[in-house]
């Protein structure tokens, strides 16, 4: 199990159009990533491509999350994942 | 050639294909107790692929439309196309397909629907921005519910053609997302003179129908003819209905101009205003050539608001329109919230008959300090803009209420205050009512509602609803000659008129008749009403008042006074 922790850098939120970005990434994936808010179980962790749970999920700016793959390429797709949601979508 | 007739809400003579608004998608059934609605040969596997499939194919479709759109709406269709696939509303609707769930095994039509619900529903626990979102969550289901049926998608059809649109009724959020350069007339089969369907067309200027029994069935592409003034619709029309539609376009052409300065024949000035909502209606209504605003609705700044906007808020809102009418009159409005136009912080969603509630003026009562916030905005705003600032309050029904309003209005530093009449008691203590403040306006939609007893968006009570009733139009005469009375030996308190009534060119000409001294509407009209009010006299006007008033019906009314205005017909109004 591969972990990363990201801090949002969108001053909306992960809702929107930031959100609507990360799902689509997390989407195209051919693993399944989980995120979860920084020290919840991992079993209550929901699905990253979804963004109906990104938006229940209701993180804001600058709340910490952790995002969970298991796999070959989790590394590599955690680390893309983590980049987008430290990108302030809304700046562009 | 066949032919339906309803209640013409909007004017215009159009021909063109048909396309219907698809019904609104009905709850599949759920499965009764103990029992199973699903037939044996399906397996949940092949119910979830269904649904899998179902929810591509919406994605897809929403995905091509993103494609076409452009700026906020390609956003939205871009988010709500990733809704439509979302694989935990696809996952949890799956495992409603089992017969191990609470409940019992769902059809594919049923789990979509049960599962979104339940996504929608924990969306608006959250509230703010999230809550909004349930309306997306809730249109993406009925699609996915739609595909599953094999029926077409909900909202307004996608053509490449400009059409006529029919429905049963339309609701806010169709209105919202019609194209009115694809869209060219509105028939709807229910629907009031006050619907949603009705608003919308005259906001767009076009032509419209309402109450139209049978229009809903006419079949997809059938060419038909609508007269938006005479309330027809023909199906397959010929030579002579075409030739009238061509007319219609060229004269509609040099209708199409207001200059401002609206006088009478006999030059009697008439000066028509604007009914606007935010800064850039006002901007739009300034260059259609309005003489003012008789009607800022300041519910657009507190409208989708979980609390009050602030001070400063509303005065840069409220400077939006005062900076598109320097040195011309601004009828502001007060908060009218209540009834149709709910609001968390003011308003309570319970009460068993908002009609008749607390709403408008009103909500002061419950919510004290409210209005003195708005008032001392409105008075910064005056300040800081050359606009001749006058400020109403809606709903008021006594000439106490009146001179409690009065008060604010002087305490916030604000110099001309009025009061809305809607209410009929403010109509029969006109002269009262009026000592107490320095102008009315009468609000003709919500007038004629309270003076007939019939809700303004019910279908079946339209011709009760129509304020050309002779109940309504003595009541807009007691008005006029309530606040005459109250202005002997003083300053004159005008009347004016800010209900849809104003729009229409041939109740415009009754209204002047009746001692009404401006009219105000929404921007579109301006030129119609114009046009129509420049061929009579003011003695003509109170003619026609006088046979209107005596009238045994409102359809007698109407005919006589438009039997006497020939210009109506010939501008196909």
């Amino acid at each position: 199990m591969s972990e990363r922790t990201a801090t949002i850098a969108s001053r909306v939120g992960l809702h929107a159009r930031p959100a609507a970005i990360f799902a689509e990434a997390a989407g195209e994936l051919d693993i399944e990533v989980t995120i979860a808010r920084e020290g919840e179980p991992a079993d209550d962790a929901m699905d990253a491509a979804s963004i109906l749970s990104l938006m229940s999920l209701g993180a804001s700016f600058g709340d910490v999350v952790v995002l969970r793959a298991e796999g070959a390429g989790a590394d590599e797709a955690l680390d893309k994942l983590v980049k987008i949601l430290e990108t302030d979508h809304d700046a562009e | 050639m066949q032919t339906f007739s309803g209640v013409g809400v909007a004017p215009g003579r159009v021909l063109g294909p048909v396309r219907q608004m698809p019904k609104p998608v009905q709850e599949p059934a759920a499965s009764p107790q103990g029992a199973s609605n699903i037939p044996a040969d399906v397996t949940v596997e092949s119910q979830g692929q269904r649904i899998k499939d179902a929810a591509k194919a919406v994605q897809a479709e929403l995905r091509a439309r993103a494609a076409t759109a452009s700026g906020e709406g390609k956003e939205v269709l871009e988010a709500t196309a990733l809704m439509a696939a979302d694989p935990m509303l696809v996952k949890s609707a799956i495992r409603l397909l089992s017969p191990e769930t609470p409940g019992g095994a769902r059809t594919a039509e049923r789990a979509v629907w049960e599962a979104a619900a339940t996504v929608a529903e924990s969306l608006k626990a959250l509230g703010g921005y999230m809550a909004e979102r349930v309306a997306d969550v809730l249109d993406v289901r009925a699609r996915i519910v739609s595909e599953l049926r094999g029926l077409p998608a909900p909202g307004i059809p996608a053509s490449d053609v400009p059409f006529i649109l029919a429905a049963e009724d339309l609701a806010p959020a169709d209105t919202a997302t019609l194209d009115p350069a694809k869209v060219i007339a509105l028939i709807t089969s229910s629907g009031g003179p006050q619907s949603h369907t009705a608003i919308l067309a005259r906001a767009l200027g076009l032509p419209a129908i309402v109450a139209a029994p049978g229009v809903d069935g006419i079949g997809d592409g059938t060419e038909i003819y609508v007269d938006g003034a005479a309330g027809t619709v023909t199906v397959d029309p010929g030579e002579e209905l075409r030739l009238a539609a061509k007319t219609w376009a060229t004269q509609a052409s040099t209708v199409a101009a207001f200059s401002g300065d609206n006088a009478l024949a006999d030059g009697f000035r008439v000066p028509l205003l604007a009914n606007v909502g935010t800064g850039a209606d006002a901007v739009k209504a300034a260059d259609a050539g309005a003489e003012g605003v008789g009607l800022l609705r300041t519910e657009f700044c507190f409208l989708d608001r979980d609390d009050e906007p602030t001070v400063q808020e509303q005065i840069a809102a409220y400077s939006a329109v005062f900076a598109a009418f320097p040195a011309k009159k601004v009828v502001v409005r007060t908060l009218d919230a209540g009834a149709d136009k709910p609001l968390p912080f003011l308003t309570n969603a319970d009460e068993p008959n908002p009609a008749l509630g607390v709403r408008g003026y009103r909500t002061d009562l419950t919510s004290p300090g409210v209005l003195e916030r708005q008032l001392k905005a409105i008075a910064a705003a005056e300040a800081a803009n050359q606009a001749e600032v006058w400020v109403m309050a809606p709903m008021i029904s006594t000439a106490e209420e009146a001179a409690h309003f009065a008060a604010l209005c002087s305490a916030a530093g604000l110099k001309t205050p009025g009061v809305m009449v809607e209410v009929p008691s403010a109509a029969l203590t006109a002269a009262t009512v009026l000592r107490e403040v320095s102008f009315a306006s009468l609000g003709t939609n919500d007038l004629t509602q309270y003076a007939m007893a019939a809700d303004r968006q019910l279908g079946p009570l339209a011709t009760l609803n129509d304020p050309w009733q002779p109940a309504v139009l003595q009541l807009v005469k007691l008005t006029a000659d309530g606040a005459a009375a109250a202005s002997a030996g003083g300053s004159t308190r005008p009347v004016g008129v800010c209900g849809e009534a104003a729009a229409d060119p041939a109740l415009a000409v009754v209204l002047v008749g009746l001692g009404v001294a401006t009219l105000s509407m929404s921007a579109r009209a301006l030129a119609a009403v114009s046009a129509v009010l420049a061929t009579v006299t003011v003695a003509q006007a109170q003619k026609l008042a006088t046979a209107a008033l005596a009238a045994p019906s409102a359809s007698a009314a109407r005919q006589t006074v438009r039997a006497q205005l020939p210009i109506l017909d010939e501008l196909g109004l």
